[in-house]
C-alpha cells in the first residue's frame, strides 16, 4: 500500500489517516497532559483537604477518590475501544484498530486499580480483602475480557488480522458486559447501594461529589493522553517502512540537535 | 439447494467425521467425568457439602468439557482448505456455520445432558434435582457451543490456540454458568426455577441468531 499516491481525504476524515494523525496527537497530547494535571492537584486537594471527614467511614472513605474514577474509567474505556473497533471493522479504518489497541492497557490498568483500591478499601470497611459480591465481580471479569484481547492481539503476528481479530472480540464483550454484570447482580448482591446516580441527587456531601468528579476527569485526560502516546507508538512501529516515517524521524532528529 | 438442508448436510459431515474418530469425542466426556469425580477427592466426602456444590462443579465441568472440543470445530477444515471452500460457496456462510456449531453440540454437549444425572447421583442429587440438571444443561450446553465457536474461530491458527481459547471465551461464560447451576439449586431447595430457564432460553435465542454471524464474521478474518 502506497500512502503517496493516495488522495487526502478532505475535513475531519483527513485525520483518519496515521499519517495526519500522528503529528496531530504531537500537538493535543499537551493540552492533555496539562488537563490531566489541573484537574488531579485540584481534585487531590479538595479530597484530602476539603472534603469532610466521613460520619460513619472515617479517613478511609478517600479511596473513594480513586476507587469511583477507575471504575468508571475501566468501564468506559471498554466502551470507547469498542467503538472504535466496530468504525474499524465496519470502514477498514487502520487508525481505529490501532486506537483500540491502544486503549486496552489504560481500561485494564483502570480495572486492575479498581479491584486493588476496592480490595484496600473493604478491608477496613468489610474486614475482608475480598468478597465475591456483584461489583467487585463484574469488575473482575471486565479485567479479564481487557486480558483476553490484549492477549489475542498479541498472538496475532499480522497487524490488520490482529485489529479485526480484536474487534470482533471487543464487540462480542460489549454486548455481554450488560448481560454479565446483570448475572453477576442476580447472582449476589452484597455491596451497598450506588451512592450517586444520574436520577436522584447525591447522597455524599456537595465537597466530596466535587473531589470525585474532579479526579474523574483528571483520570479522562490522563487515560486520553496515555492513549494518545501510546497510538503514536503503535503509528510509527506499524509504518516503519512507509516513507513520511522516515522523514519524520530525520526532522525530528534535526529539531532535536538545534 | 434449500438452505435448511445445507445446514444438515453441514452438520451430517461433521457428524460422520467424528464417528470416524470416536476417540476425540470420548477424550471429552470422560474429561468430563474426571473433573467431576476430582471434586470429593479435593473436598472429602462429606454428602451434605457435596450435595450442595453438586450443580456449581457439574456446570464448571460441563463448561470445560465444552472448551477441550472447541478447537477442533474448525481446525481440521481450515488445515485442508475446506473452510475456504465453505466460505466461497454461493450458500449463506452463517447457516454452514450454524451447521458446524449444530454437530459440535451433538457430539460435545448432548453427551454430557445424557450423562449429567449419572454423576448427580453420585454427589446425592434426588430424584426433582436429576430432571432439572439435565434441562438446565440441556438449554446451556447448546449456548456453551454457540459461544465457544467464536473463540474458536478467533483464535483459528494463532499460535498458543488452546490457551488463549480459554481466556477469550471463559469470561463469556459466567451467566451461563450462573444461571444453569442457579436452576438446579432453586430446585434444590424449592424455589421457582422458571427465572433461571428463561433467562437461559433467551440467551440462547440471543445467541442462536447472533453467535453464527459473529463466528463467519471471524473466521473470514482468519481467512483472509
Amino acid at each position: 500500500m502506497n500512502l503517496l499516491t493516495e488522495k487526502p481525504a478532505k475535513g475531519f476524515y483527513r485525520f483518519s489517516s496515521p499519517q495526519t494523525f500522528y503529528p496531530l496527537a504531537e500537538k493535543m497530547l499537551p493540552w492533555f497532559w496539562v488537563a490531566a494535571a489541573l484537574f488531579g492537584i485540584a481534585g487531590l486537594w479538595i479530597s484530602f483537604f476539603v472534603a469532610p471527614t466521613d460520619a460513619t467511614q472515617g479517613e478511609a472513605y478517600r479511596l473513594i477518590f480513586v476507587h469511583v474514577p477507575a471504575s468508571w474509567m475501566s468501564m468506559f474505556i471498554y466502551l470507547v475501544m469498542a467503538a472504535w473497533a466496530g468504525i474499524g471493522l465496519a470502514l477498514g479504518t487502520r487508525l481505529s484498530g490501532m486506537m483500540a489497541q491502544a486503549l486496552a492497557p489504560t481500561g485494564a490498568l483502570m480495572a486492575a486499580l479498581s479491584l486493588a483500591t476496592g480490595s484496600l478499601w473493604g478491608r477496613p470497611m468489610w474486614g475482608t480483602w475480598w468478597i465475591w459480591d456483584a461489583r467487585l465481580t463484574s469488575e473482575l471479569i471486565l479485567f479479564f475480557l481487557y486480558i483476553g484481547f490484549i492477549a489475542l492481539q498479541a498472538a496475532i503476528d499480522d497487524p490488520r488480522r490482529a485489529d479485526k481479530a480484536g474487534a470482533v472480540l471487543a464487540l462480542v464483550g460489549v454486548v455481554n458486559v450488560p448481560i454479565i454484570y446483570f448475572s453477576v447482580i442476580w447472582w449476589n448482591s452484597l455491596h451497598q447501594g450506588s451512592s450517586v446516580s444520574l436520577t436522584k441527587s447525591p447522597s455524599m456531601a456537595q465537597t466530596m461529589f466535587a473531589g470525585m468528579i474532579l479526579m474523574a476527569l483528571c483520570f479522562w485526560m490522563y487515560s486520553i493522553a496515555v492513549a494518545l502516546m501510546r497510538v503514536r507508538a503503535i503509528i510509527i512501529e506499524r509504518e516503519r517502512n512507509a516513507e513520511w516515517v522516515r522523514t519524520e524521524i530525520s526532522m525530528e532528529k534535526t529539531n532535536a540537535v538545534e | 439447494m434449500p438452505t435448511a438442508t445445507a445446514l444438515l448436510i453441514t452438520a451430517q459431515r461433521d457428524l460422520l467425521l467424528a464417528m470416524r474418530r470416536k476417540s476425540d469425542v470420548l477424550v471429552s466426556l470422560f474429561f468430563f467425568v474426571i473433573v467431576v469425580s476430582l471434586f470429593p477427592l479435593g473436598i472429602g466426602p462429606e454428602p451434605l457439602l457435596l450435595k450442595k456444590i453438586a450443580p456449581g462443579v457439574l456446570m464448571v465441568a460441563a463448561l470445560l468439557s465444552t472448551l477441550l472440543g472447541l478447537p477442533r470445530m474448525f481446525a481440521a477444515d481450515y488445515a485442508d482448505g475446506t473452510l475456504e471452500q465453505l466460505a466461497l460457496s454461493p450458500l449463506p456462510f452463517g447457516l454452514l456455520v450454524s451447521g458446524k456449531i449444530l454437530a459440535h453440540w451433538l457430539v460435545c454437549g448432548l453427551p454430557l445432558v445424557l450423562l449429567a444425572p449419572v454423576l448427580g447421583l453420585q454427589f446425592g442429587l434426588d430424584g426433582e434435582s436429576l430432571p432439572m440438571l439435565m434441562l438446565a444443561l440441556l438449554i446451556a450446553t447448546p449456548l456453551l457451543s454457540l459461544i465457544g465457536s467464536i473463540g474458536a474461530a478467533l483464535t483459528l491458527g494463532v499460535r498458543g490456540g488452546g490457551a488463549l481459547l480459554a481466556l477469550l471465551i471463559l469470561p463469556l461464560y459466567v451467566p451461563t454458568l450462573i444461571f444453569a447451576s442457579g436452576a438446579v439449586e432453586a430446585q434444590m431447595v424449592g424455589m421457582s426455577t422458571s427465572g433461571y430457564l428463561s433467562l437461559l432460553a433467551a440467551m440462547l435465542a440471543l445467541a442462536v441468531f447472533f453467535a453464527p454471524w459473529a463466528t463467519s464474521a471471524a473466521l473470514k478474518i482468519a481467512l483472509e
